[in-house]
């Protein structure tokens, strides 16, 4: 009956347009429970974007960030609903089986072949041929390329040699005072550059340092360094030789569990040094000590420079131990 | 209404008969199919989100003195770049909105893209004739983590900072060639200069993109013209047959319904969870760092590998043959890659399957296979959790040198340890299969004799 009833009320319909073709997709009744979902959601959503307008004009709202993003968020999540529930109860949903494209098509691909062989064939010198194509290829490849090489020096060792510490220099601190010996104290830590240095170049991995005092009773420094502490006060490269981040934790007096004495850590990966005996590696992944900076005290107290770093600054890499540094 | 439409288009571009197709084209239906999908919807929103934040972003590392509504950072001096992005946060209405969201947007990218990739791997998608396909997709992640760690350095805070000096060091421990390609790329060793940053930029809003976009397009027109693998869903299913739900109508509002899911939740991510609070951390300067600093999760398997290993440098006279950080930073990534570039060949070569595949296989199927995947995954899994030791000593007071030292064990011996019990799993649940299916074939004779 209903059956009838539907083709009947299709006929109807259809008088107008002529239809050809038989339906492309199954019939199923309505969903009138489902379609109010649906629309409902779709008004909340303008609702929502209305919402996020009026929150962005008006400046003096708390938490705007958080209400924009809610506003924003939730509008998008009832689109999101009303699309699924239009997907899962409103449209027909078929499972159809077809067959998967073919594997391949060895038909097609012989006459490929066979067209791009067949092309060639009134070129008689083809070694020749291709040896021109492939030179002329080459060659305007690498033209292409070769302005890249503007892009920055791609051999200067100095680069990486290079420090702005040089015999005499003072050391000051992040507000260019001069340091003297006495505001080094022991358990503490400072950063210090070399004077004259200007913001941009504290910048260079070269410039800073750490500077720590330690009872000259524990220093521990090699014969090649003797003489590189200044009445307890040794200085080291403030950048790690892993991966050339800052060491900025100094472990003293002690620090339990991990390290018995004084420790300079770099925090990137904890590479761990060892301020009394020339910065040897106590823990963690670098593969070289600290490079130091050897000291002495003026006559008025003031710390400098006596020449550069024992060893190269920075992180390593395949010449860190063919060049010495540089002023 | 809709005939003029189609009329139109038809007559204009001739392509009806193509529309006619795709509407009709099929999706095997599987929840596990739709990852890959919400890694594309994604990218949209960062896309999305990305452009608006090029209006307001200045790629300058020039110095200058911050003035902004922002108290704790009046008056210090920082780099164009870190400014903006204050700007952005504090003062461009919605302005934080839209950096939260495309921040949360490349951790789901990153996130969706492996869950993608896992179900790939692990059901054997990957095969003949999809590995054109599979390469494309681990190619694009790779480009994606550039990416990501590219807009993660370009905002210059403290953090950023410090990964970007990790990466230079990272670039400077590739043999014989790290320093002069580090060099080139920097315009000169660390920091580089004011070339670096419109560099950088570049690479993050136009060069990356547009290849991943690319690499996108092509990845998900090849799925199409091989059209999606499927589960088998009856036990006489062959090869030949895709069975799935139209495209349209079946299919679209499903699909669009989850992009706007997906972009829902990336932006009630970015307007309600805190993510890199950029002002904390200050401007970078290369003397200065924090304690407790931890990357992007995408990027924790690394600092990992970095924190393991020993303490060593190869040098060979005073020629220093391989940099610490290689291991970690370039070798232990390599070697991952590679084993997913390499593994359909390999698995090719064991197994002699050179067949083309439309049945994918539940992990149980291919033991072997399940195995190997479980102990890779273990493996960056543990180096992953191993970098994050510092954080367990920061809450448990358990000693960090004592954890790096058991991790250097524990990252050899639990992969194995992991594949072998996946191995076991996977012929236990094959076996036990088994066992049911003769018994309903015993139960069923038996209802046989019995009539």
């Amino acid at each position: 009956m209903r059956k009838y009833l539907t083709a009947a009320i299709v006929l109807l319909l259809g008088r107008g347009h002529a239809r050809r073709t038989p339906r492309v997709l199954p019939t199923a009744p309505p969903n009138p429970g489902a379609e109010a979902a649906a629309v409902a959601l779709l008004f909340l959503a303008a609702l929502l974007g209305v919402g996020f307008i009026v929150v962005y004009a008006v400046s003096s709202l708390p938490d705007q960030t958080q209400l924009l993003g809610a506003a924003l968020g939730l509008s998008l999540l009832s689109i999101a609903g009303a699309l699924i529930i239009v997907g899962k109860k409103l449209v027909v949903t078929e499972e159809l089986v077809e067959p998967y494209p073919p594997d391949e098509h060895p038909g097609e691909q012989e006459l490929v072949v066979e067209l791009v062989e067949e092309s060639g064939e009134r070129i008689t010198r083809r070694r020749l041929f291709k040896l021109g194509v492939g030179a002329a290829g080459g060659t305007l490849g690498l033209a292409a390329l070769t302005p890249a090489l503007s892009f920055g020096p791609l051999f200067q060792t100095k680069y990486f040699r290079g420090t702005p510490w040089r015999k005499g220099r003072r050391l000051v601190d992040e507000g260019s005072r001069p340091y003297r010996a006495s505001d080094i104290e022991e358990n503490d830590f400072y950063t210090a550059f070399p004077e004259g240095s200007t913001l941009q170049s504290r910048e260079d991995l070269g410039a800073p340092i750490v500077l720590v005092r330690l009872p000259k009773s524990r220093l521990r420094l090699p014969p090649e360094l003797a003489g590189y502490a200044a009445d307890g006060i040794v200085a080291y490269s403030k950048i790690c030789t892993h991966a050339g981040c800052a060491i900025s934790m100094y472990r003293a007096p002690l620090f339990q569990p991990d390290e018995p004495r004084p420790a300079l850590v770099c925090p990137c990966h904890y590479s761990t040094f060892d301020p009394a005996d020339g910065g040897s590696v106590l823990f963690g992944p670098a593969g070289r000590r600290l490079p130091m900076l050897p000291l002495a005290i003026d006559a008025k107290g003031y710390l400098r420079a006596k020449g550069t770093f024992d060893d190269q600054v920075g992180p390593t890499w395949w010449g860190t131990h063919i060049w010495r540094p540089t002023p | 209404m809709i005939r003029r439409a189609v009329r139109y288009l038809d007559t204009r571009t001739g392509t009806t008969p193509i529309v006619r197709k795709t509407l009709r084209y099929l999706f095997p239906d599987h929840w596990s199919f739709l990852l890959g999908e919400i890694a594309l919807y994604a990218f949209i929103v960062l896309v999305a989100t990305g452009i608006y934040l090029t209006f307001f972003f200045v790629d300058s590392t020039r110095e200058v003195v911050y003035h902004g509504p922002y108290v704790p950072l009046q008056g210090q001096h920082m780099s164009e770049a870190y400014r903006s992005v204050l700007n952005i946060s504090m003062t461009v209405r919605a302005g934080l909105l839209i950096r939260q969201t495309h921040h949360w947007a490349a951790n789901v990218f990153i996130a969706a893209i492996i869950l993608h990739l896992f179900r790939v791997f692990f059901t054997g998608a990957y095969r003949k004739p999809r590995g054109l396909i599979y390469v494309i997709g681990v190619t694009m992640l790779m480009l994606t983590l550039l990416e990501a760690y590219l807009g993660y350095s370009l905002v210059d805070d403290l953090l950023s900072g410090m990964g970007l000096v990790i990466g230079y060091s990272v670039g400077l421990s590739i043999p014989f060639v790290g320093a002069n390609v580090m060099s080139w790329l920097f315009h000169g060793p660390f920091p580089g200069q004011s070339t670096l940053w419109p560099r950088m930029y570049i690479a993050h809003v136009l060069i990356f993109p547009v290849l991943i976009g690319t690499l996108l397009t092509v990845h998900v027109l090849l799925v199409a013209m091989r059209h999606h693998t499927q589960f088998r869903q009856t036990a006489t299913e062959t090869e030949r047959t895709v069975r799935g739900v139209p495209a349209y109508p079946g299919q679209a509002p499903r699909s669009i319904g989850l992009m706007f899911a997906t972009a829902g939740v990336l932006f009630l991510l970015g307007g309600l969870v805190q993510i890199n609070p950029i002002w904390l951390w200050g401007p970078f300067h290369t003397y200065v760092s924090t304690n407790g600093a931890q990357p992007d999760w995408y990027l924790g398997w690394l600092i990992g590998a970095l924190r393991l290993v020993p303490s060593f440098d190869l040098v060979i006279g005073k020629y220093t043959l391989v940099p610490n950080p290689f291991w970690g930073g370039v070798a232990f990534p390599l070697v991952v890659f590679g084993f997913l570039y390499l593994w359909p060949a390999i698995e090719r070569k064991i197994t002699g399957d050179t067949a083309f595949h439309n049945l994918v296989e539940r992990p149980r199927d291919n033991p072997l296979r399940t195995a190997l995947g479980i102990g890779i995954v273990t493996w960056v899994l543990l180096v992953f959790i191993a970098g994050s030791s510092d954080r367990v000593y920061v809450w448990l007071n358990v000693s960090y040198t004592s954890q790096i030292d058991i991790y250097r064990v524990l990252v050899f011996v639990i992969p194995l340890l992991a594949a072998a019990i996946a191995h076991r799993v996977c012929e236990e649940l094959v076996a036990g299969e088994k066992v049911e299916r003769d018994e309903r074939a015993a139960e069923a004779e038996a209802r046989l004799a019995r009539t």
